[in-house]
């Protein structure tokens, strides 16, 4: 709550003043303690740290959300302070910031994590349906064959990624259509300019504790019963406004 | 030829006929399939640096997929080669890679851990003693390095204690994934591996993987190292 609040003071009313870097370090180190320089915050999920159970336990919730998602703000809120011309941009300008073209800076794998985690929660709600309808469904089944045939892709993609990663559903700027991706460790398709609509974390930590190495289980799992439909059509809607996805028109509600 | 693809397809389709291949084609050589290695020790003989609960899961689990997915793809390159469909055995490389080397790697993992009653965690005597405080200084610095690259190391890998046995000299590394020490050198031999996979302590510490590597060390088998070093560098090398 503690940063939650001085960041969103700092961003909307008091412009940040750049600490001197000109002056001593001891006296500059001593001032950016006073100041306590806040950049980001840590976003909350938007339901209660039980409200995904028995398909995602609170005790994961406490810890994932907790405690690595709130070090990752943590600690680009420290390489920031360090790093002046990134202050001021949006997480999503930060990611494709310090991307750089595919030679990522330091503060790379913070800020894609923080990116990726606030997109995560979103992309979950309590009482998620097995399928979307309208116009997302459709877009699904023009796209992927079927709605099996995506689902399937989907599992595939997760059970066949090397290590920790992540499994997207984006909307290919370039292609113009759906696809389903995975990336690495904490890279993200907002880096080739692709609009990502749904976002599975397939780190270990984020399926340990409830369903231990049975990654297909905690695919599943997310695919039936966590996915929020109502969000991806929000996102397919903006999307939408950004990349035409061609004929037949498919109205998204 | 069209005889030959069909039986190969009805093979596969019996899943775990690796045999019944072998035995119909008369060009396979003898295709080797690797089995799961027993621990030199009890699941719970680490605890508590690490719990039986850990131990357990990841050998009898993720080991074992390991092994599994390695043999299959070992099984699919072997049916590739024998096609000749090079694009195939290309494509297989990555799998291979990644399920072969969890496979090597945790094989080395669980000798370089050992109960503290056989010797687990006591310092390393002789030549990789002296080795070390040359090329590190002390152990205390080779540790609080190997934990400092350890902790920082971006996602799911290891961190190495290897020897470069051209230059006779100790290194640390990291290698991403299940990437194994030989991809950052081929002198490279590992002397001892150091799993920060999740699963590796995610049941135990959490998110705390510093806490892991710290604790590690009062289990990890510097007897095992000393006799890979000794074996590399033998006194009279005169290193």
């Amino acid at each position: 709550m503690g940063l939650n609040h001085v960041a969103s003071l700092i961003h909307s009313s008091t412009p940040f003043v750049a600490p001197n870097f000109s002056s001593y370090k001891g006296q500059f180190r001593r001032q950016a303690r006073a100041k306590v320089v806040a950049f980001h915050g840590l976003t909350t999920p938007p339901y209660e740290l039980d409200a995904l159970e028995p398909y995602m336990s609170k005790r994961t919730l406490e810890v994932h959300w907790g405690e690595h998602h709130r070090k990752y703000v943590e600690d680009l809120n420290r390489q920031l302070e360090k790093n002046e011309p990134l202050y001021g941009c949006t997480m999503e300008e930060l990611v494709k910031i310090t991307y750089n073209n595919g030679n990522p800076l330091p503060e790379f794998n913070n800020a894609a994590q923080v990116w990726n985690h606030d997109f995560f929660w979103e992309s979950m709600q309590p009482g998620g349906s097995k399928m979307p309808g309208g116009g997302v469904l459709k877009q699904i089944e023009k796209d992927f064959g079927s709605f099996t045939n995506f689902r399937e892709k989907f599992l595939e993609a997760a059970q066949s990624l090397f290590g920790s990663g992540w499994i997207w559903l984006v909307v290919k700027s370039r292609e113009k259509r759906l696809a389903v991706v995975k990336t690495s460790n904490a890279l993200n398709p907002l880096v080739w300019n692709d609009i990502p609509i749904i976002g599975l974390d397939m780190w270990e930590h984020a399926y340990y504790l409830d369903y231990k190495n049975d990654r297909t289980k905690y695919v599943n799992v997310f695919m039936d019963h966590l996915v929020s439909w109502h969000l991806v059509t929000a996102r397919m809607a903006r999307a939408e406004a950004f990349v035409n996805l061609g004929e037949p028109k498919i109205p998204v509600a | 030829m069209a005889m030959r693809s069909l039986l190969s397809r009805k093979t596969l389709t019996l899943g775990s006929g690796f045999g019944v291949l072998g035995a119909l084609s008369r060009h396979a050589r003898n295709l080797q399939t690797f089995t799961l290695p027993d621990l030199p020790y009890d699941y719970g003989a680490l605890e508590p640096a690490i719990s039986g609960q850990i131990m357990q899961i990841h050998h009898q689990k993720h080991h074992q997929t390991y092994i599994t997915n390695y043999n299959k793809a070992l099984q699919q390159l072997h049916e590739a080669m024998e096609k000749g469909d090079a694009s195939t055995v290309v494509k297989l490389q990555s799998a291979i890679k990644f399920n072969g080397g969890g496979h090597v790697n945790h094989s080395i993992f669980w000798k370089c851990l050992a109960p503290t009653h056989e010797g687990g965690g006591e310092p390393p005597k002789g030549s990789l003693g002296w080795a070390i405080d040359t090329d590190f200084g002390s152990l205390e610095s080779l540790v609080q390095k190997m934990n400092t690259e350890g902790a920082a190391l971006q996602g799911s890998g290891w961190v190495w204690l290897g020897l470069d046995k051209e230059l006779k000299k100790l290194v640390i590394e990291t290698t991403g994934n299940q990437d194994p020490l030989v991809t950052k050198g081929p002198n490279l031999i590992p002397l001892l591996g150091i799993d920060v996979w999740e699963h590796a302590y995610y049941l135990q510490y959490k998110n705390v993987r510093p806490d892991y590597l710290k604790n590690i060390w009062k289990v990890v088998n510097w007897k095992y190292a000393s006799e890979l070093y000794q074996k590399e560098c033998p006194p009279t090398s005169g290193r």
